[in-house]
């Protein structure tokens, strides 16, 4: 049977090359398992254990997963616009701490106030991280990459000026953290004697949201108006300053209501190494997901089992959870050369292209102003 | 203020700030090499971690700490060999290319720390020879990573600015179609810019293991690679500039220290913020302006 050609492209870039590039993840891992003295099938089957099949494993998975569905939209929205948002991390930290802030200052409120104005908060904390990025770049081509990646290491400082013995921490504490959030502020436990709280629901919901957003709405247009083509954009009469702002903003936005949803559902303070990278493991989630919001759900799912299953299999074996950096990084590595994977399938043909990511008309520092 | 700046005590600073900008300025020369000839390398940050970690590794197998280092350089050059294929064979966007390359190192460097060194009973390597200044007692010692970046800072300029094969790297970074129609090999250019970007890393990484501790920490580059991207901007894609900004960045990462024990009422992460809000400052243009080779970051395809 012969399918047609277009179909065939389609099924190649959304099926074949993320499989593809996930199981070449596990083999090379599984070669640096080998070559560091340890069996790979018992290191792959604790890490499917610890995500699955353990007990609490797979709502531990979810509550993992859930960050990740945010963080993946928020870099995934980016790059609809044509923005390498390597500022997940720094958005992420800023969500929290102003999730933090109207969820631990706040008393007496009902639950169903409450929780949005934190949530709210957090996302504005995200935005306003993120929308400088976005101003720097409309007004004098400063390059988000490096804006962002700067950011995040001025969140970093900020969280421990605040946290650590600063205005933000726990006095009854000796411990670098916030005081515990208002009990109201807490998102409810789905399942009982579990971590999973509502966040997994409102981390689906934002899929569809985020998807009319992108694909429905006039500021969607433009956002991938800009992310095809500046010029053709500004011809179009949009305004393409503004749209990169909004474009940023928007997916600070999304990055700090990860943040926020992070402490109102699991840690319910904020500590002081507050995320173990997951701004970072998104940029891997929205690539794998080829920046389409309904694929960032078994991204995230991926990576969310992953993250879970690679600290039990760190109890268990002699194997380092950093492992899962390298099942990571091969990942993006083959979804962004589609050639290689073609090359090692034998597939002749050459359609479907890199991935476009960025504007590199744009790169270091840009003149367009 | 306190007295935590005596007068004898600002050589010490001004040394310490040297010492600590050795990593910078080696990493920030490779960045200026690389995206020079038109490829941006934010990859730097793994190729000095993976470096750090191999030059150690071999360090303590061969108990031979020039070794180390050796292995270090080579270990820089090959990981910034992936970074070359990648975005220049199957033009892979260079920041991706870069993403992976600093992913791909912690996972790497870690798997390996955990089987080899953390449960183990070695015992460190020692340092490289340093050299200790009689007449200013307090000051840290010079290692001989750092002397040898200093000897690199003109031999970098000089390799750029005053070789053929500088010219024909700068002009892949401005114009590769016209380099190309002049009869220079583009490819050849940039990977060999590249390569060379990682050995200068690569002997940064080293300044990790085998002059500062004399050990290996699971991610003990800890964002210097990103500091030095930063550094090599604010330097305006110079050699000399990436040393000046270098040094200042330093300076006020051992200020920040230093504000710390003394007690000051400024909080030291305030400092700490310093470096990356000047960067971020210096891209925007505010204070003067930083240009990027024309066609850095850009795929060239020959036709």
């Amino acid at each position: 049977m012969k399918l047609d050609r277009a179909l065939r492209q389609r099924l190649f870039a959304a099926v074949v090359l993320p499989l593809v590039s996930v199981l070449c993840g596990f083999i090379v891992a599984g070669v640096a398992v080998v070559v560091t003295g340890s069996d790979p099938i018992e290191a792959f089957t604790a890490l499917f254990q610890g995500a699955f099949t353990n007990e609490r494993a797979f709502p531990e998975t979810l509550v993992a997963m859930v960050p990740y569905v945010f963080l993946g939209l928020a870099v995934a929205l980016g790059f609809r616009a044509g923005l390498f948002n390597i500022g997940a991390e720094g958005q992420f930290y800023l969500g929290a701490i102003f999730g933090v802030l109207a969820a631990a200052s706040l008393h007496g409120l009902p639950g169903i106030v409450h929780i949005p104005l934190a949530l709210a908060s957090g996302m504005l904390g995200g935005f306003i991280w993120a929308a400088v990025p976005g101003l720097l770049k409309a007004r004098f081509g400063a390059h988000e990459v490096i804006t962002t990646i700067m950011l995040n290491y001025v969140a970093f400082q900020l969280t421990d000026f605040l946290i650590n013995k600063g205005p933000m921490s726990d006095p009854h504490s000796s411990a670098p953290r916030t005081a515990f959030i208002d009990p109201a502020a807490q998102l409810p436990t789905l399942l009982a004697g579990s971590r999973l709280h509502l966040g997994l629901i409102l981390a689906v919901l934002a899929v569809p949201v985020v998807w009319f957003l992108i694909q429905r709405t006039t500021i969607g247009f433009r956002i991938r108006t800009v992310g095809f083509s500046q010029g053709a954009a500004r011809a179009a009469g949009i305004s393409v300053g503004w749209t990169l702002v909004l474009a940023m903003g928007i997916s600070g936005a999304l990055a700090g209501l990860a943040g926020a949803d992070e402490i109102l559902g699991v840690s319910h303070y904020m500590p002081a190494s507050f995320s173990v990278g997951y701004g970072f493991d998104s940029i891997a989630v929205a690539l794998l997901a080829r920046s389409n919001p309904w694929a960032i759900l078994p991204s995230a799912f991926l990576f969310g089992a992953m993250r879970n299953g690679a600290a039990f299999m760190q109890l268990q074996t002699q194997v380092s959870s950093d492992l899962i950096s390298i099942v990571q990084a091969i990942v993006i590595m083959f979804v962004a050369a589609p050639a290689m994977v073609r090359w090692i399938l034998r597939l002749r043909e050459v359609p479907v292209g890199g991935l476009q990511i960025t504007q590199r008309e744009t790169a270091g520092v840009s003149s367009e102003t | 203020m306190t007295d935590f700046l005596s007068h004898l005590d600002i050589f010490c600073f001004i040394i310490a700030a040297l010492v600590a900008s050795t990593p910078l300025v080696l990493a920030a020369m490779g960045g200026v090499m690389s995206e020079r000839s038109g490829v941006v390398n934010i990859a730097l940050e793994g190729i000095m971690l993976t470096s750090a970690f191999a030059g150690y590794a071999a360090a303590v197998a061969t108990h031979n700490l020039w070794l180390g280092v050796l292995v270090a350089i080579v270990a820089g050059m090959l990981i910034a060999a992936l970074h070359a294929v990648l975005s220049i064979q199957f033009l892979v966007d260079q920041i991706v290319s870069g993403t992976v390359i600093n992913i791909l190192a912690i996972g790497i460097t870690g798997s390996f720390y955990r089987t080899y060194i953390q449960n183990s009973e070695l015992a460190g390597t020692g340092v490289l020879p340093a050299l200790h200044l009689n007449f200013l007692p307090n000051a840290p010692f010079i290692g001989v990573i750092t002397l040898a970046a200093l000897a690199l800072i003109p031999i970098v300029h000089f390799l750029l600015f005053r070789t053929v094969f500088g010219l024909r790297t700068r002009a892949c970074g401005e114009h590769p179609l016209a380099a190309e129609t002049a009869g220079i090999n583009v490819y050849f250019v940039r990977y060999s810019n590249v390569i060379l970007s990682g050995a200068l890393a690569g002997l940064g990484g080293a300044y990790f293991t085998l002059q500062q501790i004399g050990n290996f920490l699971p991610n003990m580059t800890g964002g210097r690679g990103f500091i030095a991207l930063a550094a090599m901007i604010f330097g305006g894609w110079t050699p000399v500039g990436a040393f000046l900004a270098s040094l200042l960045f330093a300076g006020a990462d051992a200020l920040s220290g230093r504000l710390q024990i003394g007690g000051v009422q400024l909080p030291y992460q305030i400092v700490g913020m310093l470096p990356y809000v000047l960067t971020i400052v210096v891209v925007a243009g505010a204070v003067g302006r930083a240009v990027a080779p024309a066609a850095d970051g850009k795929p060239y395809k020959k036709s």
